[in-house]
């Protein structure tokens, strides 16, 4: 029932943004993060929002499958523009008995909303087209140059892989341990919260062994098939820049120039 | 290959605080030799010292006293540790706990990533030795989603890619179903016979041994008996005092010599207990089906 559990919610199609490589990828939701918070006028948002939605076209992931995935943040987002609309000073628009809105207040929380809605839609959008594996390469060539100064980045990335290789078996193995106590009585349907809270014991504690002892199993397979760390190490899927990877660069740093510049230029018919 | 002289080897046992309290003496005296290229099969129950040596072979565990040399590598030099690690391959028990990667190719990759072999070389190796399994077709799935006898195939696999001289095979087939296991030893008997690839098969299964070159059983860390399967089998008896069955077939083939039949001790197969039995009464089995 676990086997079929994908992390990171990774969408299985092709397109122009899966093959990218996932070190652009990554350096491109930074970016439009930045530039989220770069522009501050409603005309900046019109762009960024184009730009989101002409890079959704070009993933070929479906605008339900990824509209779903905002339910998540839907009460963040209602709690974020409540206190934005009520606790802003400034001009009163209308009063509903001790609140009050004003104007700042409201164009604050639009913006907030905004802001928060392409932020997240904007960062499922790599997952949705990156799978973990390539984050992990992608994030272990990107930390490289941290090497220097003796993070092991080689580690950290290993540490990743091998803990969303694990998650779906440990999840078998939570799912049968969880049935073999039920099967000697164990209630783990109780309502009662600290009742709830006990009955997780007879669970995490066996789970806890078996990952422990599989981790022992791991490492010495691993030191079985020549495991040393990451010095002397080849890669079998090399990242390497392609032509497309590099125009793409060239589309976010243009991207992001535009943002700067509505930043920078004052238009007259600012809202 | 493989020449084991005098092994001893002590596990630690340590109280609550950590403290060493005590010795388990897991290996007494063990001395072996391997030719290359043999099909090498270790019996034992539970607790007879059987992965302890597995162990030592790879390099794993060092030894308490005596000395292990794989392919004239001393396993007590430091130095040479990786090499030997690359001449003897090891498949384990549990197929989960040794895959590695998320994808079945990324996977067998692994080794040859570790070693430093050049890219194009990882790739032509992966899919030679995933074609050796017979998994091939399975390279960009998920390890999860394969059954038992599929992922230790690609256990398998992954060793092979590290062109080993010689696998250690620990208990693979301990946790599969018999399909799984047919394919598991079918898969190391083709290593063993065309590729040359000396196979060390510690196993509980009787039935697995029957087709090696040669048979070590053991019992309290002492090898209690040796040679071919059909020499080891046939002393029924001497197996059973250490806890340990003989095929089906051999036992069925005993129990009738006992009963007076003139049937050879050490039978292996059903067609051989087949033949014995015809000869016993063929004119009769003959003469009734006219």
């Amino acid at each position: 029932m676990f086997k079929d559990i994908t992390l990171g919610q990774y969408y299985q199609t092709d397109s122009l943004l899966h093959r990218l490589d996932p070190r652009v990828k990554i350096v491109g939701t930074l970016v439009y993060i930045i530039s989220l918070f770069v522009v501050n006028s409603f005309i900046g948002y019109a762009v960024c929002a184009v730009f989101l939605i002409a890079m959704i076209k070009l993933s070929n992931v479906p605008v339900g499958y990824i509209v779903r995935g905002m339910k998540a943040i839907l009460i963040l987002l209602l709690i974020t523009m409540a206190f934005n609309l009520f606790l802003t000073p400034g001009e009163e628009l209308f009063r509903i008995a001790f609140l009050k809105i004003t104007k700042q207040g409201l164009a604050f929380a639009v913006k907030m909303a905004i802001r928060l809605s392409l932020l997240v839609i904007g960062s499922s959008l790599m997952t949705l087209t990156t799978t973990p594996n390539q984050l992990t390469d992608a994030i272990e060539n990107l930390l490289n140059p941290l090497k220097r100064v003796r993070v092991p980045v080689h580690e950290i990335a290993m540490m990743m892989s091998i803990a969303l290789r694990f998650i779906p078996i440990l999840m078998e193995e939570t799912d049968k341990i969880m049935k073999a106590q039920i099967a000697r009585g164990a209630d783990f349907e109780s309502k009662n919260l600290i009742k709830k809270i006990k009955s997780l014991v007879p669970l995490l504690v066996p789970l806890f062994i078996s990952a422990f002892r599989r981790a022992n199993d791991l490492a010495m397979a691993m030191e079985a098939r020549c495991y040393r760390g990451g010095a002397g190490r080849t890669k079998m899927k090399p990242l390497v820049y392609k032509g497309r990877d590099q125009g793409a660069y060239f589309v976010l740093l243009a991207y992001f120039a535009v943002c700067v510049l509505l930043r920078l230029i004052r238009l007259p018919i600012s809202i | 290959m493989i020449k084991i002289s005098k092994l001893i080897h002590d596990y630690i046992q340590r109280d609550e605080e950590g403290n060493p309290s005590g010795t388990i003496r897991a290996i007494n005296d063990i001395s072996l030799d391997v030719e290359p290229g043999q099909f090498i099969a270790i019996l034992g129950h539970n607790g007879s010292g059987k992965s302890t040596l597995a162990k030592h072979l790879n390099a794993l565990l060092f030894p308490t006293e005596g000395a292990v040399w794989v392919n004239g590598l001393d396993t007590k030099d430091q130095s040479l540790l990786w090499e030997i690690r690359q001449t003897a391959g090891m498949v384990f028990q549990n197929p989960d706990n040794q895959i590695i990667g998320q994808v079945v190719e990324e996977d067998v990759g692994f080794g040859p990533e570790n070693m430093g072999v050049p890219t194009e070389k990882i790739w032509e190796r992966v899919e030679e030795s995933l074609k050796t399994v017979g998994m091939y077709e399975y390279r960009k799935k998920s390890p999860n989603r394969l059954s038992g006898g599929q992922k230790q195939r690609v256990s398998i696999a992954g060793v092979i890619a590290m062109h080993p001289k010689c696998i250690i095979m620990d208990e693979p087939t301990a946790m599969l179903d018999p399909s799984g296991r047919a394919d598991v030893i079918n898969a190391a008997m083709k290593l063993n016979r065309e590729e040359g690839i000396t196979i060390i098969l510690i196993t509980h299964y009787m039935e697995e041994a029957i087709r090696a070159d040669r048979v070590f059983v053991m019992d309290e860390g002492k090898i209690a008996m040796q040679g071919t399967p059909r020499e080891v089998f046939s002393q029924v008896e001497k197996m059973q005092a250490i806890h340990l069955d003989v095929p089906q077939v051999t036992l069925l083939g005993h129990l009738l010599r006992e009963k007076g039949l003139d049937i050879p001790e050490g039978i292996l197969t059903r067609e051989e207990l087949a033949q014995a039995l015809r000869r016993q009464c063929g004119c009769r089995i003959t003469a009734e089906r006219k």
